[in-house]
């Protein structure tokens, strides 16, 4: 049986996230205080050393990331929040920031002394605006506690746009611009806002910074899975008993999150499909339940552990209807910027569309494989790479939802 | 037209700060009146094109007249099961408008989007982005009264 653990959410329900003093007299802010009793690169080498990896999806060694930026000689760096999650199912961001904002901030502190840099910016999507007002009011509480020292932080709010969850898209939207991609090298860490090295990690990433430095990065990477340490929240929707989150180690297996933890299939009913990682990853099958969410196992079978968002769907479910109406998602959502997606989600949106009417054929299901395996690799960004996965994973675990629609 | 100007010139010299001078507009219209795009491109010292590129950009700004009440319904795929289209249904039946029209008092604007982040309690409404979960037909009219 799967059990939750809170690193993340460790004061979760236990403190007055308005109240700075409440944080403080749980233990916040001594790691930024520890931090910067120590050399730059012995923060960042206990980073590295927990194998802390980026929880927004892409999963890279944060430790590595702050090194990057570390080496450039720039005056002026700057630290990035992505607080834009868009991922449909996903809302574990919100939960970290709306319950407990100083961990984020305390993070984002201790990464500016690693790299170098005085001043963060926490991008936060423009459908929370009550995030913001938090997120200000505790950095306000931060600045007027004098914690903070030189560092500064500020909020800018998204406009709703989910490619903006791309670091260099990001970049571009705090700088006033459209949120469109940028072509890369360079990576931010080295080029990146305003021309000067930027770290982007996400909110939950940021959260976990402060326990490392205060238990040490040995004691991080003996929690969960070793190729990806830690714990993960995750977000439980659809089918599901219990629509709720949860933070569990990364070495528990789909089948405790939806069974154990989630409390089965709702209705009675029986399993059929899981979608992890937010509307962008890949459709699971019954057979591969006994995966454990960690990075790598789910990028073995095909999936992704992604946002964490777990989107479960019982027996009764149409899956070519679902995945139609992802197929509209992404074609709203791509930038433009780049002809693979830009067309590559209108014609996949429109023959989805066309089978779920029934008015499709077995030609169609092989055009979208084609055209799927075409996006993957030559979209510019990370939206129109994982554009297809629903499409692709669905034609081969779900292939008879295709065929009777045709049939 | 000043008043344009008094809401965007706060925003003048924070970089990158036409997209949160946008924000205070739509904040005070619930939309980005079309003048204002071309004021905003002075302040900022941009072309006027560019200024119209970002406020076309990002869905959660609308150039050009809306309701006062701007209601959105998610129909991201968690939404999409829980049965959103019911709620559409009963919003536009209620309202006696389609989805992206607005009522003809001013009132109401209908706009569909995609997920909002509070998908414990799919689905979901949000009105002026404020969030209501676990819609159901039923409760559409009771959300409804709070701003008629």
């Amino acid at each position: 049986m799967a059990e939750e653990m809170r690193i993340v959410l460790r004061n979760y329900g236990k403190i007055d996230p308005l109240k700075i003093d409440d944080y403080m007299a749980a233990g916040g802010y001594k790691s930024l205080e520890k931090a910067r009793s120590m050399k730059q690169t012995e923060v960042i080498e206990e980073v590295k050393k927990s194998n802390l990896r980026g929880r927004g999806g892409a999963g890279f060694n944060a430790g590595m990331k702050w090194n990057f930026s570390y080496q450039v000689q720039s005056e002026e760096k700057y630290v990035v929040c992505n607080a834009d999650e868009g991922e449909p199912g996903t809302y574990k961001d919100r939960i970290i920031m709306e319950n407990d904002p100083q961990s984020v901030i305390e993070g984002m502190a201790i990464c500016g002394y690693a790299i170098g840099s005085k001043k963060g910016y926490i991008y936060c999507r423009g459908e929370y605006p009550y995030v913001v007002d938090t997120l200000n009011q505790a950095i306000a509480q931060a600045k007027a506690k004098g914690v903070l020292g030189d560092f500064d932080v500020e909020v800018r709010m998204g406009g709703g746009a989910y490619v903006c969850g791309e670091e260099s898209a990001l970049i571009e939207s705090i700088e006033g611009h459209r949120g469109e991609p940028r072509f890369k090298p360079p990576f931010p860490p080295v080029i990146g806002l305003w021309q000067k090295p930027t770290i982007v990690n996400n909110v939950e990433t940021f959260a976990n910074i402060p326990i490392i430095i205060e238990k040490g990065g040995d004691w991080y990477k003996a929690i969960g899975a070793p190729n990806y340490p830690g714990t993960k929240v995750l977000t439980l929707t659809g089918d599901v008993n219990n629509r709720t989150f949860f933070e569990v180690p990364t070495n528990t297996t789909i089948r405790e999150v939806i069974f154990g933890l989630g409390g089965g299939i709702a209705g009675g009913k029986k399993f059929k499909a899981v979608q992890i990682g937010g509307t962008s990853g890949g459709f699971i099958p019954e057979s591969n339940l006994d995966t454990s969410i960690d990075f790598d196992s789910m990028n073995s079978i095909g999936a992704v552990l992604g946002s964490g968002a777990v989107f479960v769907m019982d027996e009764s479910r149409d899956i070519v209807d679902v995945v139609a109406r992802i197929a509209k998602f992404f074609e709203h959502e791509s930038c433009g910027k780049c002809s693979p997606c830009r067309e590559g989600t209108k014609r996949m949106h429109e023959m989805m569309e066309r089978l779920n009417a029934g008015e499709g054929s077995a030609e169609d299901v092989e055009l979208l494989g084609r055209l799927g395996k075409v996006m993957s690799v030559a979209c510019l960004c990370g939206l129109g790479q994982a554009a297809p996965a629903p499409v692709l994973t669905t034609i081969k675990n779900f292939n008879a939802d295709y065929q009777a629609k045709f049939n | 037209m000043a008043n344009y100007e008094d809401i965007i010139s706060k925003y003048q010299d924070l970089p990158g700060g036409i997209i949160e001078a946008y924000h205070a507009l739509q904040r005070e219209y619930s939309y980005i009146p079309e003048d204002a795009v071309r004021v905003a491109a002075e302040v900022f010292g941009i072309p006027t094109a560019k200024a119209w590129g970002v406020a076309t950009f990002y869905s959660y700004f609308k150039v050009g007249k809306r309701g006062k009440n701007v209601i959105r319904i998610c129909e991201s795929a968690p939404c999409h099961v829980a049965g959103a289209a019911e709620v559409i249904a009963a919003l536009e039946k209620e309202l006696g408008i389609k989805m992206g029209d607005t009522t003809p008092d001013g009132k109401f604007t209908l706009e569909l989007c995609e997920c909002v982040g509070q998908c414990q309690a799919t689905p979901v409404i949000t009105v002026n982005s404020k969030p209501y979960g676990d819609m159901t037909p039923e409760k559409v009219a009771g959300v409804l009264a709070e701003y008629r």
